[in-house]
This record gives structure tokens, sequence and C-alpha cells, in this order.
């Protein structure tokens, strides 16, 4: 049990009339390296506000880290050591790296409250290692982010993720609108979080992707988890199937 | 894996492709306005507008031009810098000039004498109650009270009932000037205090202007306060996921604006010896104009007090040099009109431009 980093049971989340999600029983564990995937509209994003504390469940419970959790906000959960990029990436074009990486928790040289000075030199030496930690290579630190391309813009945001001490990274579609060779750079950086040793829920509707990074496949539909897969004991097609729900049911991890 | 196997994505970054700074824009159509007037100074009236050209006078420049020129943008400015922040952090403040006056009003009268050669003060508010001749500090803390209190209101109408900053400050603006001409049922207040009227004596209200555009300047650029203002008013959305307490933000950016509106009141009414209920009229409109030919973006974001002061400068370049060329006043607002709309004609552009990437 102590390995488990992630637990969710009946998580459930309905907007008005419109049960975005229903029931997930999810788990994640040490080190590992999950894929979500289903459908638009099938409760993706959705789960990961409801764990992120971006939005409130209507009802289920969420483990993390050992304790269980109701964040009030986003904040909370990335205090606890959630780091999520969401799926519209929540940078501001019209500040630099340092300032994107640090929006919300600037390191400070004198503490004035609302008007504490910034420590800016901190905050570039950390944004420079995290760059390095997470091997993007961004030319121009004190650049605005808005004069980058959109890959440039993912990594980023990846970076800060990396750029705290987390105990669980979620990428919702974070290469939905890259090129190949900038699908590739965020590829390569899921590889080093992998050899870091550091949990990842990656969701993606690139097959090849999710085959090439991650050791476990979820799939929704409808707003349930319709399947629960090791990648070696499944196939494209097997997926294709449950997330068209041309195979139904509830598809169990066997035991190891 | 060694470092190098990551990271050759094909990301391609050209460093030389890093915008100058807006403010050097900004700084060379100033440069280029005052040549402008320079030269059809000496073309059609045969005088410089920028440079000394009387004998009995020493020195290389005409300094009482220039005196005037920041002299009178400098009272305007000073609620300019307000007004930036609020522009930057994505809201508008169209409550500013009522909040002069209103302000005005309300402290100079507490900043009265008694008598006036001799004679009771015949303005005097309350020479009923004794309150007359009181230190310089009471009137000022009324004065920032006041700007505090409608500065607060905006803020929270527009942190936390989400109307429109627009709206919200409109009825500040209604408001305030309702209450400017109520206080003393549209009498001008006068004859104040000597340590009153020394603050906007000579040339204080540039030198207050100033000071107070460097303290900001630095605050926008040093402390979290700033960074937040940019922050939200580039993606209030990401600013939120981030843990920025936006509603708060908001609230202090506007009470901070009715401050520096405040301070305006009290350097004008100052420097003016009298309050008047219409003082400030049309000035909100003036600091949005300065912001904005300074560079400031109206859809938030973008923008600097450095921007905002050269702005002001081009402002009072422009009703100098038609004084200068003996054009008309009228012509001084229509063209004013033009070179607001020209502004924000120039910000979209500039947007558009960036959106397809060019
Ligand atoms: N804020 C919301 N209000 C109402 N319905 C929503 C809201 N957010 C998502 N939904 C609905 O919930 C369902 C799941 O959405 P989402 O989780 O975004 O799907 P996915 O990320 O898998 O594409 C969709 O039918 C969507 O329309
Ligand atoms: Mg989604």
């Amino acid at each position: 049990m102590s390995d488990i980093v992630l637990k969710t049971e009946n998580l459930t989340k309905h907007y008005g009339g419109v049960h975005a999600l229903q029931e997930a029983n999810f788990e994640l564990r040490k080190g590992e390296h999950v894929a979500i995937m289903g459908d638009n509209g099938a409760g993706k994003s959705t789960f990961v506000r409801q764990i992120t504390g971006v939005e409130q469940r209507t009802d289920g419970k969420i483990w993390f880290d050992g304790k269980e959790v109701n964040f009030a906000g986003p904040i909370e959960a990335r205090e606890a050591g959630i780091e999520t990029v969401f799926q519209n990436l929540a940078l501001a074009d019209d500040l630099d790296v340092p300032s994107n990486l640090f929006l919300g928790r600037e390191k400070v040289l004198f503490n004035l409250g609302p008007f504490s000075i910034l420590d800016r030199k901190a905050m570039r030496k950390a944004t420079e290692a995290a760059l390095v930690r997470t091997a993007v290579k961004i030319p121009n630190l004190s650049s605005t982010i808005r004069h980058m391309s959109g890959g440039q813009r993912q990594c980023v945001a990846i970076a800060r993720t990396a750029t705290f001490a987390s105990k669980l990274i979620i990428m919702d579609e974070p290469t939905a609108a890259l090129g190949v060779q900038e699908t590739a750079q965020v590829e390569n950086i899921i590889r080093t979080l992998k050899e870091n040793g550091e949990p990842l829920i990656l969701v993606s509707h690139n097959m090849r992707q999710v085959f090439d990074l991650v050791d476990r496949i979820v799939v929704f539909r409808r707003g349930r988890i319709v399947a629960n897969l090791r990648k070696q004991d499944t196939d494209g097609n097997d997926i294709v199937a449950y997330i068209t729900g041309a195979k139904t049911g509830q598809a169990e991890l066997q035991a190891a | 894996m060694s470092q190098t196997s990551h990271g050759i994505g094909g990301l391609s970054y050209d460093a030389k492709k890093r915008p100058w700074p807006a403010e050097f824009n900004v700084f060379l159509a100033l440069v280029i306005l005052v040549g402008a007037f320079e030269l059809i100074g000496r073309v059609f009236l045969g005088d410089s507008f920028l440079f000394n050209t009387r004998e009995n006078v020493s020195g290389l420049f005409n300094e009482q031009r220039l005196q005037i020129i920041i002299l009178q943008v400098s009272i305007v400015g000073i609620i300019a810098i307000g007004v930036t922040q609020v522009i930057i952090c994505g809201g508008i403040d169209l409550s500013s000039g009522s909040i002069v006056g209103a302000t005005a009003m309300i402290a100079m009268s507490f900043a009265q004498v008694a008598t006036v050669n001799g004679n009771p003060n015949p303005k005097a508010m309350f020479i009923a109650f004794g309150w007359t001749d009181l230190p310089v500090i009471v009137p000022l803390l009324v004065a920032i009270g006041c700007g505090l209190i409608a500065g607060l209101i905006n803020g929270f109408l527009i942190a936390y009932t989400r109307i429109p900053p627009f709206i919200a400050t409109l009825g500040m603006m209604v408001t305030a000037r309702g209450i400017a001409k109520w206080w003393s049922k549209g009498q001008p207040i006068s004859f104040p205090t000597e340590s009153f009227a020394a603050i906007g004596k000579g040339l204080m209200p540039v030198v207050i202007f100033i000071s107070l555009a460097i303290l900001f300047q630095l605050i926008l650029t040093y402390t979290k306060y700033g960074k937040h203002c940019y922050a939200i008013g580039s993606n209030e959305d990401a600013a939120r996921m981030s843990g920025i307490k936006i509603a708060n933000h908001k609230v202090l950016v506007y009470a901070i604006a009715g401050i520096l509106a405040a301070i305006a009141a009290v350097v004008l009414s100052s420097k003016n010896l009298t309050a008047q209920a219409g003082m400030g009229v049309m000035y909100e409109l003036d600091a949005i104009a300065m912001a904005v030919i300074g560079g400031v973006s109206l859809s938030g974001g973008r923008g600097s007090i450095i921007g905002t002061v050269i702005g002001s400068l081009i402002f009072g370049v422009i009703i100098s040099g038609f004084t200068f060329l003996r054009l008309d006043a009228y012509y001084q607002e229509m063209v004013k009109g033009v070179i607001i709309v020209g502004a924000v004609v120039l910000d979209q552009w500039r947007q558009r431009r960036r959106a397809i990437g060019a």
C-alpha cells in the first residue's frame, strides 16, 4: 500500500445534468507512468481537474501521498506536491520564462507582503537548473513567452513542473498542438522524468507516444474508466476498441 | 544518458528577434514631434520651439516652455501612474477625474485658514466647529482616505461582483462628481493654510510626479505586486491557476489608483489655492491617453510607467506646441481626441501583427 502515490475511489463529477465523470477508481504507484486515453469529451480533463483541486468533485474520495485529501484549490494541490500542465497552458504571454515558472510562488529577497522584493537572480538560476533537468533548450530566458513557438511554450509549462520538488506530475495533452519535432522534445522530457523515477499521469491521444512512454494505459469512455491495462498486456487495436466502445466492460489489470 | 541526447528537437529560436523595448519607439515619437514643432516654428514663425531665442535670457533651451510642458502634465501624470497599473492589470479607471474633484473639495475644507486679511474666512466650511488652521497632515490624511475609499469601492465592485471595470468606475465617476458638487453646494473652497499651499508651489508638482513615477516603476518591475499586475493582465486564468489571489490584487490596484488620484487632487488644489466642484473633469481620459500613447496596451499585460511618463511628455509637447503655433484651444481638444484614438488603433494593429506572428 505504501508505494501508492495517488488513489481515487468512486470519483464523480456532474456539471448539472452532464455526468462528466462517474465513479472513477484509479491508482498510481511510485515511479509509474500511466497514460489516460479516451475520446474527446470522455472526461479525461475533468478527472485531472478533480485531482488537482481546480474544481470540487461531486462525490468520491482521493488519497495522495498516503493521506486522504480535499484540495480547496490548485494551490493546495501544488503545495501537496502535484504539479500539473493543464490542457489550456496556464502561461502569461507577457512575462518571461523565469516569471512564468515562478508565477504565484516567486522567490523573495525582502518580505514586504504584496510589495515583497523579488529575488530575480535566484529565480533565473533556478530556471536554468530546471531547464537543464528537463533538457529544455530555450536560448533566451528574458524574452516574453509571446515570442515563442508552441513547442517552446509547452516546454516552459513542463519545465515549470520540474522547477519545484513534486511527488506527482500530470500532463493533459501536452503534445496535442505540437509538430513532430516539438513532440519529440516533449517526449524526451517525459523520458527524463521516468529516468528520475518521477511518477506521471499523461493524458494523450497519441497511440505511438503512449506505447513508447508509459507503463500502463487507462481508458475513459463517457465519464467512466472502461479499461486499465499494462502496456505488455495490450496493443493499439485493443485500446482503440475500448475507446470507441467496440469492446466494453471493466478490463481489470491482471495480478502481476 | 548524456545531456545532449535531449533537447535536440530542432526548436529554433532566434535571439536577435527579441523586440526592442516599446519605450524606445515612444521616445522616438516624442523626439520626432518636438522636431516637427521646431521645424514648423522655424519655417512659419521664424521662432524656435525648443531653443532659447531671446537675447535678454541666457541658456541654450527655452527653459520656460520646457517647465510649462512638464508642469502642466505632472498633475494628470500622477493620475496616469495609477491608471497605468490598472490598465496593465487588465482594467480601466474612468473615475479618477471625479475622485480628484471630490477629494479636492473635501480635503481643502480641512486645510482652510480662520482669518483672511483680518476678517473671518468667508469660505471656511468648518469654521463653526473651529476646524481651521489645522496641521497639514489632517487634510493630507483626509485626502488619502477619500481616494482610498473610492478606490476600494471600485476594487470591491470589480473583484467581487464581477461588474466590468468600465461600468463600475463609470458609476464612481458620476457619483464622485455628485459628491464634489454637493459638498459645498457648488461653492468653491478657498484660502488654504500656508503649509497646504506649499505642496503644489512652483515646481513641486513635477517633483512629486517624478518621485511617484520612479517609485511605481520600481514597484512594477521589482516586486511581487508588479509581477502579478502583468500576469493578471496578460492571462487572468493562468494567474488564477498559479495561485495568485486575483480579487485581493485587483482591490489593491484600484485602491492605489484612488490614492494617486487623491494625491493629484491635493497638488492641484494646493497649486490653485482653491478647490472647485468641476476640478479634474476629463482628467481620467487625459490620463488614459498618456498611458496609451506611452505604449500601455488597453488589453492588459503590457506597458510601463516609463512609457507613461514619456506619453505624458508627448501630451504636454502637443498642447504647448499648439500654443506655440498660436492655434486655438479648440484645435487642441480636437487633436487630443485624434491622438487618443490613434494610439489605440496603433496598439490594436501591433497586437494583430503579433497574433499572426509577424
Ligand atoms: N465546466 C463544464 N460545464 C459543463 N460541462 C462540462 C464542463 N467541463 C466539461 N464538461 C463536459 O464534460 C464532459 C467531459 O469533458 P472533458 O473532461 O473536458 O473531456 P476530455 O478532456 O476527455 O476531452 C464533456 O461532455 C464536456 O462537455
Ligand atoms: Mg481534455
